[in-house]
């Protein structure tokens, strides 16, 4: 006989102000098999969970249902709290009486009886609940990084410092990332390369790390502590264990004409290329689409000159497959696309550029070895106009309509910096609002105003548009509230950014979830921000959402412990509601082993009796307990309802839909 | 008096919700937390995965005297079993279709992908199934007499 | 068509007498001329009820589930469309191909008793087909009916005259050429309002008993136990009482059986109530050649159905409506 026990919690005001929570429970006490119903403040604090232990002694209970929150947010909890009491924490089951219902319904008496249904509900759930036990799986003591940019470097550093191995999996030919290509950094103005590239050193001579450079992440199995990893290393025509990194390839090449992505492609480059002096490795690679050999078969001067004999024109991608126990995301971003913004005319007019351009142009390693030269004739701006939220906080559905939070700061960084080196420099800023929340950030933007003189103007750009070689900007002056035209030198587009556009494939292959701007989602929004909702994936800087460099490390080092704190365990706790055939059923057709994504099903000859003495040898289903994650798939496929999930079974969700539908 | 028979004549129909506990129930949360409201006739089932739902839970439904059963669950591709949804996707639209071969009303059932971040969608999706079947009326062709019998 | 049924005999006899198999599935002689039924001969005695004439209709491929699992090697009769089931069978691990001896046998076409009944002719004694007429012997004289008007329902949507799998044939004269008119109904179907569908259904349907012949007799009904006998599943049979009953086990067991539903048509064959179960399978198969690329169950002896595959450009099941992808 099922014992029952209901606890229904207030949240404080949350539930109960728009669900009477006393008579719900009052009237869950006539329900059949319920023997104790209560309401509480707060189940989930002390006094609450020990009203819970209480009762399940108390009262001998079998089953227990906590209507209150989401089990999203404390199904855990209050399954500890079970167990404590000596209840399985199977045999607990949550009514969602606030984010589904007390929170979106607001007349008392509705939002009351549905909140009696959902515990209802659940009630009919738990009383066809079994107690389940956890099993447990190994951990694979090893990290993926996906990512080498300061996210990836710094998680990969942290996670190698606690002893644990690491591998930095980056699609380009170096590691560093963005920050390689800054120039400056706000709100200190350090160097960008001298604060990163030792890092990047760090990470190359750390005998617990391992980077897979020019390398992309092919495919991923598993789960948690275990997931094997298939890693494409894309043939980068130079034998990474010979390149000495000399460059003398570089100087002889004949093909020089391809554009230097890594300085934004205001230059060229040859067809094999170190992208840039600090590049770990240090190790040349061949673009195939620009090389002569590579494309005409004639040519192979490199190999003539390469004294290391690194050159490889037969090299062809290879694969690597891993074992891994967690996983950092750390895919980073772009700049989007300007194609939806003819006004600022980016694509007519060489000097209006993007800030990552303007980064380039100001660095010393740059196409103008830092001499701020304008694209179009290589003379020095006198005027210069910055554009802010080019893209960014846009609801017309050309642009993002989230804050890329990164540009008001750069921004203010790059006039500040223009107007040191150049002070007969005028800088203008057109702006929206000035966005400076953070550590010195509005300091840093005051200084810009009020040391540098940079002008500050709120309002937006309509137009950009050449006149005689001058770059007209038309806007918008709110606070005097006038049309102005300022003609300038250069303009500069304060980009949005999005996450790089690999995110998608990666979300897929790691299933972990993605929002409709492909930031991946975290687990909670506030409490669990570095992890994804999939087990044992992380997350790292901009691929979450904007932000800039300081909070990019420190999300990279939160996921860092995260990650040791996963490799710290031997063993896991696995999920024990897992699929389970009933052999007695099984026709052993296979069919469910077909839509099974992890592989965890598979069929063994069995003996059965038939009576009389006679047997029989039947093919079944059998279920590897660790390796499905019980969603369920081979359940529907299975026609005669031999396989059914633990957990979630069919009589369970039946008895659901039969709780909710009775009138 | 006559307040209270108007109200008891006015058809407010029974919705079923099967979510998937990883984009979908967590897009329900979303939009709980974000107070984004929808009819208190919806009742949401917690499942897995989509692919979880079997027919029989949605004919269960139907016959309990549910008006409209909707299924949710990741946006395809995005499923955090890999595949689960893609298999729901085929099952459903066969599904969906035979029912309405059989000459069940076709607004009656429907998939809907709902990602943990879409609490405005959740919500938008949910009003939008309501009015759909307000407007269809009672489920009268898929239902088990015994089950109605004991209004 | 008897110089087919002598050259099988003949056949059998060998297989049995050789010892190569232990037993043949075949069909033997009934009450009456047109009831021959399903049946496994062990030795050669046994033969002399052995028949094969315009009344076999059965598809004898689920036979194997059980025979197949016996000692010695299992000869059987299969018509061009029974070899569908057999492959689906195989694919299903239902059935032991190593333990089978896959004999193809000619069809040309088989006769609904009923539909000469319906033609005012009782006590048939024997009926002689050639070509596109088949004369009907009777108690009472002799008929010459069209053939075409007196098929099973199944053979008038004919849907090939090619063995998907043999080990040896007996095919001694030409069989005609399939008729590719198997969706016509469905179409028709598809084309009344959803008030009209539900109509036809539901007096169709009403006149289920539960009496279970379809799934009985269902090559892709082969399960150890049914969903409706398994308590756990939540729908197990309940008393025959109210009309919802029957639309979900319908529902169910066509759902059950897409994609691996090879149209043999032995459900409509067998209903004692006349219902038109094919109609039900057909729906599923044309909206799955519609939606997903024309797929033909058991053409193959492996591979997945199209409901455990997928591509990522799948239809939306609210957009699925017509079963046609947009």
């Amino acid at each position: 006989m099922q014992r029952i026990g209901v606890f229904i919690c207030w949240c404080g005001s949350n539930i109960a102000a728009t669900v009477d929570v006393k008579k719900v429970a009052e009237t869950i006490k006539s329900e059949p098999g319920v023997v104790y119903s209560e309401n509480y403040q707060y189940m989930c604090s002390e006094n609450g969970q020990q009203l819970i232990k209480q009762a399940i002694k108390e009262h001998n209970l079998t089953g227990i249902v906590v209507g209150s929150c989401s089990p999203r947010m404390h199904e855990a909890t209050f399954r500890k709290t079970a167990e404590a009491a000596g209840l399985n924490p199977y045999m607990v089951e949550i009514a969602n009486i606030r984010e589904h219902c007390s929170w979106i319904h607001k007349d008392m008496d509705e939002a009351t009886e549905k909140a009696i249904v959902l515990v209802r509900t659940a009630i009919a759930k738990v009383k066809l609940n079994a107690p389940l036990q956890a099993g447990e799986s190994p951990v694979v003591k090893r990290a993926l990084v996906i990512g080498g940019g300061i996210a990836g470097i710094q998680a990969a550093l942290d996670i190698a410092d606690a002893g644990f191995e690491v591998d930095i999996v980056e699609k380009n030919a170096t590691i560093g990332g963005r920050m390689a290509q800054l120039d400056k950094t706000f709100p200190t103005l350090d160097c960008s390369a001298c604060i990163l590239t030792p890092k990047m050193v760090d990470c190359a001579q750390h005998e617990k790390i391992d980077i897979l450079s020019y390398s992309e992440v092919e495919e991923v199995k598993g789960f948690v502590g275990n997931f094997n990893v298939k890693i494409r290393r894309k043939a980068r025509y130079v034998d990474e264990t010979k390149c000495t990194g000399c460059k003398i390839c570089m100087e002889k090449c004949p093909s020089k004409k391809g554009l230097n992505t890594f300085n934004m492609g205001l230059n060229n480059r040859p067809a094999i290329h170190i992208p840039f002096a600090q590049a770990i490795p240090n190790v040349a690679v061949i673009d195939p689409e620009q090389c002569i050999k590579l494309k005409t078969g004639k040519c192979g001067i490199c190999q003539k000159f390469c004294g290391a004999g690194a050159i490889d024109y037969e090299q062809k991608d290879t694969f690597v497959e891993r074992e891994y126990g967690a996983i950092v995301v750390a895919t980073g971003f772009k700049p989007i696309a300007l194609d939806n913004f003819n006004e600022y005319g980016y694509a007519e007019n060489k000097d209006v550029i993007t800030s990552l351009e303007l980064e380039r142009l100001m660095n010393a390693a740059g196409p103008t070895d830092g001499v701020l030269l304008r694209p179009s004739d290589g003379k020095h701006p006198k005027v210069i106009t910055f554009i802010q939220c080019v893209g960014s906080r846009d609801t017309s559905g050309c642009g993002k309509p989230y804050c890329s939070k990164i540009c008001c700061m750069y921004t203010a960084k790059h006039a500040m910096l223009i107007r040191e080196k150049y002070p007969d420099t005028e800088v203008h800023v057109f702006y929206i609002d000035v966005r400076t929340p953070g550590k010195n950030y509005d300091e840093f933007y005051r200084r810009a105003v009020e040391q540098y003189g940079v002008d500050y103007i709120k309002g937006m750009v309509g137009k950009v548009y050449n006149e005689n070689g001058k770059l007209m900007v038309q806007g918008s002056n709110l606070i005097d509230n006038e049309q102005i035209t300022i003609e300038s030198d250069l303009v500069v587009l304060a980009t949005a950014i999005e996450p790089e556009p690999s995110i998608r494939k990666v979300a897929t292959l790691l299933t972990a979830s993605i929002d409709t701007n492909n930031f991946l989602t975290e687990s909670h929004a506030k409490l669990r921000p570095v992890e994804s909702p999939t087990a044992g994936v992380y997350l790292a800087g901009v691929c979450q959402g904007p932000k800039d460099i300081p909070e990019t490390v420190s999300q990279a080092s939160a996921c860092a412990a995260k990650v040791i704190g996963l490799l710290a365990k031997d063993k896991l706790k696995t999920n024990p509601c897992v699929a389970v055939p009933d052999e007695m059923m099984c026709n052993g057709c296979s069919q469910c082993a077909n839509v099974c994504a992890y592989g965890a099903i598979t069929y063994v000859d069995k003996e059965f009796r038939l009576g009389g003495g006679k047997t029989e040898i039947r093919r079944v289903a059998s279920v590897n307990p660790a390796v499905c994650q019980g969603c369920g798939a081979c359940t529907v496929t299975c026609p005669s309802g031999t396989m059914d999930l633990k957990g979630f079974s069919s009589k369970q969700i039946m008895s659901e839909v039969e709780a909710i539908c009775k009138k | 008096m006559q307040e209270v028979t108007t109200k008891k004549k006015e058809f407010t129909p029974n919705i079923v919700a099967f979510c998937c506990n990883w984009c979908s129930y967590a897009g329900a949360d979303l939009a709980g937390s974000s107070r984004l409201s929808y009819p208190a006739n919806v009742k949401i089932i917690r499942v897995p995965c989509s692919c979880r739902v079997n027919p029989t839970f949605v004919l269960k439904a139907f016959q309990q005297g549910a008006d409209g059963v909707i299924l949710c669950g990741c946006h395809p591709g995005d499923c955090h079993y890999v595949t689960g949804n893609y298999y729901t996707r085929r099952r459903m639209a066969l599904l969906f279709n035979f029912l309405n071969y059989m000459g069940i009303e076709k607004e009656r059932t429907r998939v809907e992908w709902v990602s943990a971040a879409e609490g405005q969608r959740f919500s938008a999706v949910m009003n939008d199934f309501v009015k759909t079947i307000t407007e269809l009326g009672e489920n009268k062709r898929l239902t088990d007499l015994r089950v109605k019998e004991g209004e | 068509m008897k110089d087919v049924e002598l050259k099988m005999l003949e056949r059998a006899k060998q297989l049995l007498e050789s010892g190569e198999v232990a037993r043949v599935i075949g069909w033997k002689k009934g009450e009456f001329y047109f009831d021959p039924a399903p049946a496994s001969f062990e030795t050669v005695e046994e033969l002399g009820d052995f028949v094969y004439n315009g009344f076999c209709g059965a598809n004898l491929s689920k036979y194997l589930i059980q025979a197949s699992k016996k000692e010695g090697k299992t000869a059987i009769f299969l018509k061009p469309c029974d070899s569908y089931s057999f492959n689906q069978l195989v694919k299903e691990h239902r059935i032991v191909r190593e333990n089978i001896h896959v004999i193809a046998i000619e069809c040309q076409g088989k006769l609904d008793i009923e539909k000469i009944k319906a033609q005012g002719i009782s006590a048939v004694t024997e009926v002689e087909e050639e070509g596109e007429s088949v004369t009907v012997s009777s108690l009472y004289g002799e008929t010459k009916l069209n053939k075409a008007e007196i098929l099973l329902g199944k053979c008038a949507s004919c849907k090939g005259k090619t063995h998907q799998v043999k080990d040896e044939e007996i095919i001694l004269h030409e069989m005609p050429a399939p008729i590719n008119n198997r969706f016509d109904e469905v179409a028709k179907l598809e084309a009344m309002t959803e008030d009209e569908r539900f109509a036809f259904w539901r007096e169709q349907l009403q006149k289920c008993i539960r009496c279970n012949a379809c799934r009985n007799v269902c090559p892709a009904c082969s399960c150890v136990k049914c969903v409706f006998d398994n308590p756990a599943s939540g729908i197990e049979a309940k008393a025959n009482d109210d009309k919802f009953e029957e639309q979900l086990f319908h529902i169910i067991r066509a759902f059950h059986v897409a994609g691996r539903c090879t149209d043999c048509g032995e459900c409509s064959r067998v209903c004692p109530q006349n219902i038109p179960l094919h109609l039900l399978n057909r729906k599923f198969i044309k909206d799955i050649d519609g939606l997903y690329g024309e797929f033909q169950a058991g053409e193959t002896d492996n591979g997945k159905t199209p409901l455990t595959s997928y591509t990522e450009s799948d239809v939306e099941p609210n957009n699925a409506l017509g079963g046609e992808a947009k």
